[in-house]
């Protein structure tokens, strides 16, 4: 609890020291992390993993955007709309893709997905294909502008600290204990009267409802949508992030997913090749940590400690 | 009496090769229950097809006079049906009593809470301890499953289906594995067992369990070759046929 306060108090102090750049770099990670911890649920708790999960990030915020322009909604209504269309695509995607499990969950997800990118690029009347939305607005929630850069911070890290508060009890409640019951032993979840299917498949809807809260943050940060977001490397980067961070444990997609964010900005700045880095650093990670940076490092810890003392 | 398990021309077959063949056994309720037969008689092929994780080709299941046949798994464990694994089947990364919570879970309509935390159910954590009391394993409560040794696992197996308070418990082969001296612990764990709990037990080796069956199935091939009294079953020619192999 205490350390919580303290890493909040860290969070909320850090604009006031860092520079523009650094306050929207920072921005930007919560954003990664609220999505990666979505898919977390999944993939992590859940064992279900998924290779679709840009489907409802980029969902969100194409639909947030579209209203926005094109129907002359407000804000408020367009990020209900977008976040009620997500969720009930999710509904039936989730449904579709639970036909099935492990790999054929996982291409059954990717699937799903390459259609949404295929109709971001091709569904020009809409989504203004490889040009993308633009002429977009961030919202002004009670009538403070958020076009600063300090300003969406906080937004950000508010929405954010929320939606992973939400997360972190829904782990810890008998539902997130059932889910992760489905995930080791679904034969026996049944045999003691849990429904493993529907399990699973609310699962997959929350993950997407969270995924969509992610993406509404997303659009309002770029004020921009390119179909490159709905792309199968969104998801895989994600996916990455996850796994790299140490899926099934809260910090670990957090972790993770600012890791993949920094090797992107950071690395594009000096390497033409800065994929081939992020490869060669989960390549390692996984030989070296095959749980997950936060699982190893705690079990590094774990080791050195008695030893320091 | 309304029988607390009927199987009725009960039939299963895995891509041509049958591996339950037009069984019928009616189980009373209270009765202690023991399937015997050699390897691949189909005796766990016939536990899968009364909790549901089977479906039959053919045939009907009622349990406590209501046709479950239809029915999918985890409905069947409402009706107050439960099982144990011949392979141990936990939850290998939590706890003994987190075990058992999923167990007390399974049946409460507490499960599909999303947001209270499973550790403020102080009423769940008081019934656990309870039960891992009745099979004497409370002090191991908060060990990781892993960190308990294999007779324990299979208490826990035991626990786990006993903390659900079923009416219809099925016991896949429960002694296999064990020493002599664990399995003298679960015997008289089975033997504790209230009788408001019918008991079906799948045994291979057949004297290990004699003394706890009161009616014996003994099923070859699929087929039930003999079904009666204990007494009845010991004598019948085909048993020492199936079981001498003369």
């Amino acid at each position: 609890m205490i350390r919580i306060a303290v890493l909040l108090l860290a969070l909320a102090l850090f604009p006031l020291v860092a520079g523009e750049y650094y306050i929207n770099l920072a921005s930007q990670i919560m954003i990664a992390a609220l999505f990666a911890a979505s898919l977390n649920l999944l993939v992590g708790y859940g064992g279900m993993t998924s290779l679709g999960h840009a489907t409802y990030l980029g969902l969100s915020a194409y639909v947030s955007a579209w209203t926005f322009l094109k129907l002359g909604v407000g804000h408020a209504s367009a990020a209900a709309i977008a976040l009620f269309a997500t969720t009930a695509t999710a509904c039936v995607f989730g449904w579709l893709a639970l036909r099935a499990s492990g790999l054929s969950f996982l291409m059954i997800t990717l699937a799903l997905s390459q259609v949404l990118w295929g109709l971001g690029y091709r569904w020009v009347n809409v989504t203004n294909g490889d040009n993308g939305l633009s002429g977009l607005t961030r919202p002004a929630p009670f009538g403070i502008n958020l076009d600063d850069s300090s300003a969406y911070y906080y937004f950000a890290l508010s929405v954010v600290s929320a939606a992973l508060w939400v997360v972190a009890r829904f782990v810890d409640s008998p539902f997130g204990a059932s889910l992760r019951g489905t995930r080791d032993q679904p034969r026996r979840m049944s045999a003691l009267g849990f429904d493993v299917w529907r399990i699973r498949w609310l699962t997959f809807v929350f993950s997407a409802f969270l995924a969509a809260v992610a993406g509404l943050l997303y659009v309002y940060y770029h004020k921009y949508m390119h179909p490159s977001a709905l792309a199968i490397s969104s998801s895989a980067e994600v996916l990455l992030g996850v796994i790299a961070g140490g899926s099934g444990t809260l910090v670990g997609p957090v972790i993770g997913a600012a890791l993949v964010l920094l090797l992107k900005n950071y690395a594009s700045a000096y390497i033409e090749r800065w994929n081939t880095l992020m490869g060669v650093v989960f390549v390692l990670i996984v030989m070296f940590m095959p749980d997950g940076l936060v699982p190893g490092i705690r079990r590094l810890w774990a080791k050195l400690r008695p030893e320091l003392k | 009496m309304t029988p607390a398990l009927s199987i009725d021309n009960l039939s299963k077959s895995f891509g041509g090769l049958p591996a339950t063949r037009n069984v019928s056994i009616d189980i009373l309720p209270g009765e202690r229950r023991l399937i015997i037969g050699p390897n691949g008689a189909g005796k766990t092929t016939l536990f899968n097809l009364i909790t549901g994780d089977l479906e039959a080709d053919a045939g009907r299941i009622r349990l406590f006079g209501s046709d479950v046949t239809a029915l999918p798994t985890h409905r069947r464990a409402h009706l107050g049906l439960a099982r144990t694994y011949q392979i141990i089947t936990l939850f290998n990364r939590d706890s003994i009593a987190h075990n058992l919570a999923l167990g007390l879970l399974g049946l409460s309509p507490r499960r599909h809470q999303m947001f209270t935390p499973l550790a403020r159910h102080a009423d769940l954590r008081a019934q656990t301890l309870a039960t891992l009391e009745r099979v004497g394993l409370a002090h191991l409560a908060d060990r990781p499953v892993t960190a308990i040794s294999y007779g324990e696992k299979r208490r826990v197996e035991i626990a786990l289906a006993l903390a659900q308070r079923p009416k219809l418990l099925l016991l896949d082969e429960p002694l296999a594995g064990l020493s002599l001296e664990e399995r003298a612990a679960v015997q008289s764990l089975i033997a504790a067992i209230p009788r408001e709990t019918t008991i079906v037990m799948i045994e291979h080796d057949m004297d290990v369990a004699l003394e706890f069956a009161e009616r014996i199935t003994l099923l070859h091939y699929g087929e039930v070759l003999a079904d009666g009294s204990r007494a009845e079953v010991v004598a019948n020619p085909r048993t020492r046929e199936v079981y001498l192999g003369h």
